[in-house]
C-alpha cells in the first residue's frame, strides 16, 4: 500500500476500497446507491472491520521523538520578528484599512446650506403695502395743510379733476388712475370732503377698477384740531379700505393653511381655500361643448373668438402668476349621468341641487386631458340638452331657479346648461343649425374661472362699493390681492419643502445627494430670502417672481427621482453582512495583539521582580 | 383690533352667501376633501396567486362603480391572469364560485403591469418622485384636499410584504413614505387596507396624521383564501376581500354607511383570522366618516350665483350666421373591396425549391429502395 496523502477526502477512500476488495476477495461489492457502504449489504459485519486495517491512517502530527518537548520553541529574534509582524499588520489594518473601508462605503452627499435652512424654519414674514393718501381740497383746513410734512405734500393740480361735478364716478376713477402711476401692490386713497356729491349719500368708500379708492372723509374739520388727530380719525377707515384691497388676516391665514393648526381659519376662508387651486407653475383649461343630440341640434360655437375676446385678457394679466394652456373640444352623444325630472308647473325639466354632485363623474371619464403635463386641469363644460329633455333648468335648495343655470365644483371646474328650445319650432327640419351666444356663456365661465383661480367673492363691508371688473375680467386691486396671497403661499410652501427635505436627508444617512439637488436647494434658499426681502420692501411684483423661482426650485429638489430611500437596512442585516467579512480577519489580529500585550506585561513584571 | 375686523369681515361674508343656503356650507364641511384617488396594488406573480389579482380587481370594480374615474386610479397588477395560458376562460377573472361575477369587465385600465410592479415604482408613485417622462396616468397627482385609498394584497409576513417573489417592502419604509406624503401635503386623509398574512404588522409603524388602516389578520395569523373553483383550478378570492366585496356591492354613491360598518366586515367566524384596524392617527371620529369618502367620489358642488355681464355692445364678435353650413356628406372609405376580391384572378405564385419535408421524404424513399434492392441499381438512375 502506498502512503496516502493526508488530505484525500473520505469518499475517495471508500471508492478506492471497493476496487481493492474486488481485487482481494474477487467479488464486486453490490451497488447500494450511496457512496458509503450500507449495512444491509451481503457482507457480514466482521468483514467491514477488516477494512480498518486496509485503510491507511492519517498521521496528524509527526511522530514525537523521545526526549523532545512537544511545543516548538522559537528563538528570541524569531519571536521579535513575529511580534513586529503582528503589530505592523494591526497598524496597517487600523491606519489604512478602516479609513479605506469608511471612504469606499460612504454615499456621496453634496453640501447643503444647513445653517440658512434652519433659519427658514423660524421665518417671519413682514408684508408692507405702499399707501398714498391724497387729500382733496376742502378736507383739510389751511392750518392742517401747512402741517403736512414736505414728503407728504401733493400737488395742487389734482384737485381740479375731483371738483368737477359733471363727471360720473367711473370716469372720475379713470381720470384719477391716469394721473398716478401705481406700482403693483400699492394703494392710492383719495380723501374727498364730506359734502362732495361725487359719491352717493350712503356710499362711504368707492373702490375703482385700478388701485384707487375714494374715501369720504367723515371728520368734520374742526378748527383747532391738529393734523395728527385728523389722521388718527381716518386710520380705522383707511385700514378697512386696505384690508379690502390688499390683504387681511383671513387671507394670510388661508394662504398658510397648510402650515397652521386647523381651527385657526374661519369656515369661509376654508371654503375659499378648498375652492381655489393651489399655487402651481401652470394650469390647463379645457372648454368642452357637450352635444347629446346631434340628430336634432347642430351646434356652432365660435369658441376661438370668444376666448380671444373674454378669457385671454384675464389670462394675460395672470401671466406673472402662472402659465396657462387653453384648449377646447366638442363631445357628441355625451349625456349627463342623472335623469332630470319633469316639472309641470314650470313646464321644464329640472335638476335639483342634490343630484348635481352625481353629474360630474360619468362625464369626467370622457373628458380626457393632456398626458404630457402634470398641471392641474380646469374643465368648463357647456351642455346643450337634447330635444326630449329641453328646457333643462337647475334649481337650488330653495327650489328656485338659478339665473345663470350653471354650477361649479371646487378645484375641478364648472358646468353650464344652455337651453336652445326657443330657437326653433316643432315643424322645422332637423337637424337645426344653432349658433350659441358666446357672450352669455363666457360671462358665466369667466366668473367661474375667477373663483377657481382664487379671486374670492369678497364680502364688502357696509358702505363700500366695489366696482365690478366687467370685460377686463379682473380689477387690478383684485389681482394684487391674489398676488399677495400667492406670494405668501409660495414662500410658505417653499420654506416648508426645503426644511422637510433637509430633515429627511439628515435622518436617512445613506441617501445620495447629487450636485444638482444641492444647487437647486441653494438657489431655492437664495430666492426665498430675496422674496422675503422684497415683501418687506413692498415690491409685490418682484416678490412674486422670486417666490415663484423659490417654489419651482424647491419642488424640483424635493421631487428629484434620485432621492428615493430604498436603502433601509435593519441592524441585524448589517451585522449579517459585515461579520463574515471582518471577523475572520480581525480575530487573529486582536488575539495576537493581546498576546503581545500580555508578554510585555509579563516581561515588565519580571523586570520589576528582578530589580527588587 | 385686527381680530375684530377679521370677525366683522367674516360675518359679512356669511351674510352675503345666505342665499346659497347654510346647508350647502354644511355639506362642504362634513369632510375636507374635494377629490378622491385610489392606489390598488397586487404584488404576487404566478397562476396560483390568481386570488390576489381577483382581490385587487374586485376593489377596482367597486371603486369605479362608486364614481372614481380611471384618471384617478393607479392600478398595479403584477401578473396577468385574464390572458394567462392556464386560464380556461380567457379574458375573465372571476371572484365568485361558479363564475358568477367577472371582475375583469370591459374597461380595465392597468397602469403598472407585470414586472413594472416593484417596490421602487410603488414608493415612487406614493412620494411623487417619478422621472419627468412618466405619463399622467402613472402618477398620483393628489393635492392637500385629496382622500386616498391604498389597497395592498399579496403574500406578507411580520413586518414585510413580498413583491414579485423577489423583493419586499418593510413597514418602516411604508411609514416613511406616508410621512413624506404628509410633509408635502399629498393627501388629506388616507385609508390603508391590506389583505395579506400578518397584515396588522404593516400598519404598526405609521406615525403620520390622518391615517386609518385596516388589515385582514393580526400578527401571527394567516389570512386564508375563500373557495377554490374546480373548473379554473385555483382559489378565486381571499376571505377578507370576498366579504369586503359583498359589503361594497350594497353601497351606492348616495349611501350613508360609515367606517364602523367597514370595521365589522368579516368577523372571525367568517374570516378565521381576526381583522384589525387602527384609527388613533385619524382626526375625525370613524363613525362620521362615510364609506364614499374613500371608495367613491362624491363631488362638492356649488351653484354659480354671480355672472359677469359681457353682453355690453363692445367688440363685435363674429357670430356664426344662420345660413346652413353646406358640407359634403362624409362617408366611410370602402374598407373591404368585395368587388375586387370576387373577380380576382389567381395570383402567379413564384416557384420555390422543395422544402425540408419533401426532401426528407424523398431521401427516405430512395434509401429504402436502395437498401432493399441493392446499390447496383444506382447507375441506372443517375
Amino acid at each position: 500500500m502506498t502512503a496516502r496523502h493526508p488530505r484525500t477526502p473520505a469518499p475517495l477512500l471508500v471508492i478506492g476500497q471497493r476496487f481493492l476488495t474486488q481485487l482481494l476477495i474477487g467479488q464486486r461489492p453490490r451497488r447500494t446507491g450511496s457512496l458509503w457502504p450500507s449495512f444491509h449489504s451481503r457482507w457480514p459485519r466482521w468483514k467491514w472491520v477488516s477494512f480498518l486495517f486496509i485503510l491507511p491512517r492519517r498521521r496528524r502530527s509527526p511522530r514525537p521523538q523521545s526526549g523532545m518537548k512537544v511545543r516548538p520553541v522559537l528563538s528570541d529574534p524569531e519571536k521579535q520578528r513575529g511580534r513586529s509582524a503582528a503589530v505592523a499588520i494591526a497598524a496597517l489594518v487600523i491606519a489604512a484599512g478602516i479609513p479605506l473601508w469608511w471612504k469606499t462605503t460612504e454615499t456621496y452627499r453634496a453640501w447643503l446650506p444647513a445653517a440658512r435652512i434652519s433659519e427658514l424654519e423660524a421665518l417671519q414674514l413682514e408684508l408692507r403695502v405702499e399707501v398714498e393718501v391724497v387729500f382733496a381740497r376742502g378736507t383739510l383746513s389751511p392750518e392742517q395743510q401747512k402741517k403736512v410734512p414736505a414728503s407728504r405734500m401733493r400737488e395742487q393740480t389734482y384737485e381740479s379733476c375731483c371738483k368737477s361735478k359733471s363727471l360720473c364716478l367711473v370716469e372720475a376713477d379713470h381720470a384719477l388712475h391716469t394721473l398716478t402711476e401705481t406700482s403693483c401692490g400699492s394703494v392710492v386713497i383719495y380723501i374727498i370732503p364730506e359734502a362732495s356729491a361725487l359719491l352717493p349719500q350712503d356710499m362711504r368708500v368707492y373702490v375703482g377698477r385700478s388701485r384707487t379708492a375714494l374715501l369720504r372723509s367723515q371728520v368734520a374739520s374742526v378748527v383747532g384740531a391738529g393734523l395728527p388727530e385728523v389722521l388718527a380719525a381716518l386710520d380705522p377707515q383707511m385700514e378697512q379700505v386696505l384690508q379690502t384691497m390688499s390683504f387681511n388676516h383671513q387671507d394670510v391665514t388661508a394662504a398658510l393653511t397648510d402650515r397652521l393648526r386647523p381651527g385657526l381659519s374661519t369656515r369661509d376662508s376654508l371654503a375659499d381655500s378648498m375652492r381655489a387651486f393651489k399655487s402651481s407653475p401652470g394650469y390647463e383649461i379645457t372648454f368642452s361643448l357637450l352635444n347629446p343630440d346631434p340628430k336634432h341640434h347642430q351646434l356652432h360655437w365660435d369658441v376661438e373668438a370668444a376666448l380671444d375676446a373674454y378669457i385671454y385678457p384675464l389670462l394675460h394679466k395672470m401671466a406673472p402668476v402662472a402659465n396657462f394652456s387653453v384648449d377646447s373640444q366638442i363631445l357628441y352623444y355625451a349625456v349627463l349621468g342623472v335623469n332630470p325630472r319633469y316639472d309641470a308647473s314650470a313646464s321644464a325639466y329640472t335638476l335639483s341641487a342634490d343630484s348635481l354632485a352625481h353629474v360630474i363623474n360619468p362625464v369626467e371619464a370622457r373628458l380626457g386631458s393632456n398626458a404630457a403635463s402634470s398641471n392641474p386641469v380646469l374643465n368648463f363644460l357647456l351642455y346643450v340638452p337634447d330635444s326630449l329633455h329641453s328646457p333643462l333648468i337647475i334649481r337650488n335648495d330653495q327650489k328656485q331657479e338659478v339665473a345663470s343655470n350653471a354650477f361649479h365644483s371646487p378645484r375641478w371646474g364648472g358646468i353650464m346648461v344652455y337651453n336652445v328650445d326657443g330657437a326653433y319650432g316643432n315643424d322645422t327640419q332637423f337637424p337645426v343649425d344653432i349658433a350659441i351666444d358666446m357672450s352669455r356663456v363666457m360671462g358665466v365661465f369667466l366668473s367661474q374661472l375667477r373663483l377657481m383661480l382664487g379671486f374670492q367673492q369678497t364680502g364688502a363691508p357696509p358702505g363700500f362699493v366695489l366696482e365690478a371688473a366687467g370685460r377686463e375680467g379682473v380689477a387690478e386691486w383684485e389681482l394684487d390681492r391674489l398676488l399677495w396671497s400667492r406670494s405668501v403661499e409660495n414662500v410658505a410652501t417653499a420654506s416648508a419643502s426645503i426644511t422637510s427635505l433637509a430633515q429627511l436627508l439628515d435622518q436617512i444617512a445613506n441617501i445620495v445627494i447629487n450636485d444638482n439637488i444641492a444647487q437647486q436647494v441653494a438657489s431655492a434658499v437664495t430666492a426665498l430670502q430675496a422674496a422675503v426681502a422684497e415683501l418687506e420692501a413692498g415690491n409685490l411684483a418682484l416678490a412674486l417672481e422670486h417666490s415663484r423661482e423659490a417654489i419651482s426650485a424647491s419642488e424640483r429638489a424635493f421631487f428629484d427621482p434620485s432621492l428615493l430611500h430604498l436603502l433601509y437596512f435593519p441592524d441585524d442585516q448589517k451585522f449579517a453582512i459585515y461579520i463574515p467579512l471582518f471577523l475572520p480577519m480581525c480575530v487573529p489580529i486582536l488575539l495576537s495583539l493581546l498576546k503581545i500585550f500580555r508578554e510585555v506585561q509579563q516581561h515588565r513584571a519580571e523586570k520589576r521582580a528582578k530589580r527588587d | 383690533m385686527a381680530n375684530i375686523i377679521a370677525v366683522v369681515c367674516a360675518s359679512y361674508g356669511l351674510a352675503q352667501s345666505v342665499c346659497d343656503g347654510e346647508d350647502l356650507a354644511e355639506r362642504f364641511f362634513r369632510s375636507d376633501h374635494t377629490n378622491n384617488w385610489a392606489v390598488l396594488v397586487c404584488t404576487s406573480r404566478f397562476w396560483f396567486n390568481y386570488r390576489h389579482v381577483a382581490n385587487t380587481l374586485s376593489v377596482y370594480r367597486s371603486v369605479k362603480r362608486l364614481g372614481i374615474p380611471d384618471s384617478h386610479i393607479v392600478l398595479m397588477l403584477a401578473d396577468d391572469m385574464a390572458c394567462n395560458h392556464r386560464n380556461p376562460k380567457p379574458a375573465t377573472v372571476f371572484s365568485h364560485k361558479n363564475m358568477e361575477l367577472n371582475v375583469y369587465g370591459d374597461d380595465v385600465e392597468v397602469d403598472y403591469r407585470g414586472y413594472e410592479v416593484t417596490v421602487e415604482n410603488f414608493l415612487r408613485v406614493l412620494t411623487g418622485r417619478l422621472p419627468p417622462s412618466t405619463p399622467r396616468s402613472k402618477r398620483l397627482l393628489s393635492d392637500d384636499h385629496s382622500n386616498i385609498l391604498i389597497y395592498l394584497t399579496g403574500h406578507g409576513g411580520n413586518g414585510f410584504l413580498k413583491f414579485q417573489d423577489s423583493e419586499e417592502i418593510s413597514n418602516v419604509e411604508l411609514a416613511d413614505a406616508f410621512e413624506q406624503m404628509w410633509q408635502k401635503r399629498r393627501y388629506n386623509e388616507l385609508l390603508f387596507i391590506i389583505d395579506t398574512c400578518q397584515g396588522a404588522s404593516m400598519y404598526e409603524r405609521f406615525y403620520s396624521p390622518n391615517l386609518m388602516a385596516l388589515a385582514s389578520s393580526q400578527v401571527g395569523e394567516d389570512s386564508l383564501s375563500h373557495q377554490p373553483d374546480l373548473a379554473i383550478g385555483v382559489h378565486l378570492m381571499d376571505r377578507y376581500t370576498f366579504y369586503l366585496l359583498e359589503f361594497l356591492e350594497d353601497i351606492h354613491p348616495a349611501s350613508q354607511a360609515n367606517m364602523n360598518d367597514l370595521f365589522k366586515v368579516c368577523p372571525k367566524s367568517q374570516c378565521v383570522s381576526t381583522p384589525g384596524h387602527r384609527t388613533d392617527l385619524f382626526q375625525r371620529d370613524p363613525g362620521s366618516v362615510l364609506i364614499t369618502d374613500f371608495f367613491g367620489s362624491v363631488r362638492k358642488v356649488e351653484i354659480t350665483m354671480e355672472t359677469i355681464n359681457l353682453t355690453v355692445p363692445g367688440i363685435p364678435l363674429e357670430r356664426f350666421g344662420g345660413e346652413p353650413h353646406t358640407e359634403t356628406a362624409l362617408a366611410y372609405v370602402d374598407q373591404l373591396p368585395v368587388a375586387q376580391i370576387i373577380h380576382q384572378k389567381p395570383k402567379q405564385k413564384d416557384w420555390h425549391p422543395p422544402d425540408g419535408f419533401i426532401l426528407g421524404l424523398w431521401t427516405l424513399i430512395l434509401l429504402v429502395f436502395f437498401r432493399t434492392y441493392g446499390i447496383k441499381h444506382l447507375k441506372h438512375i443517375f
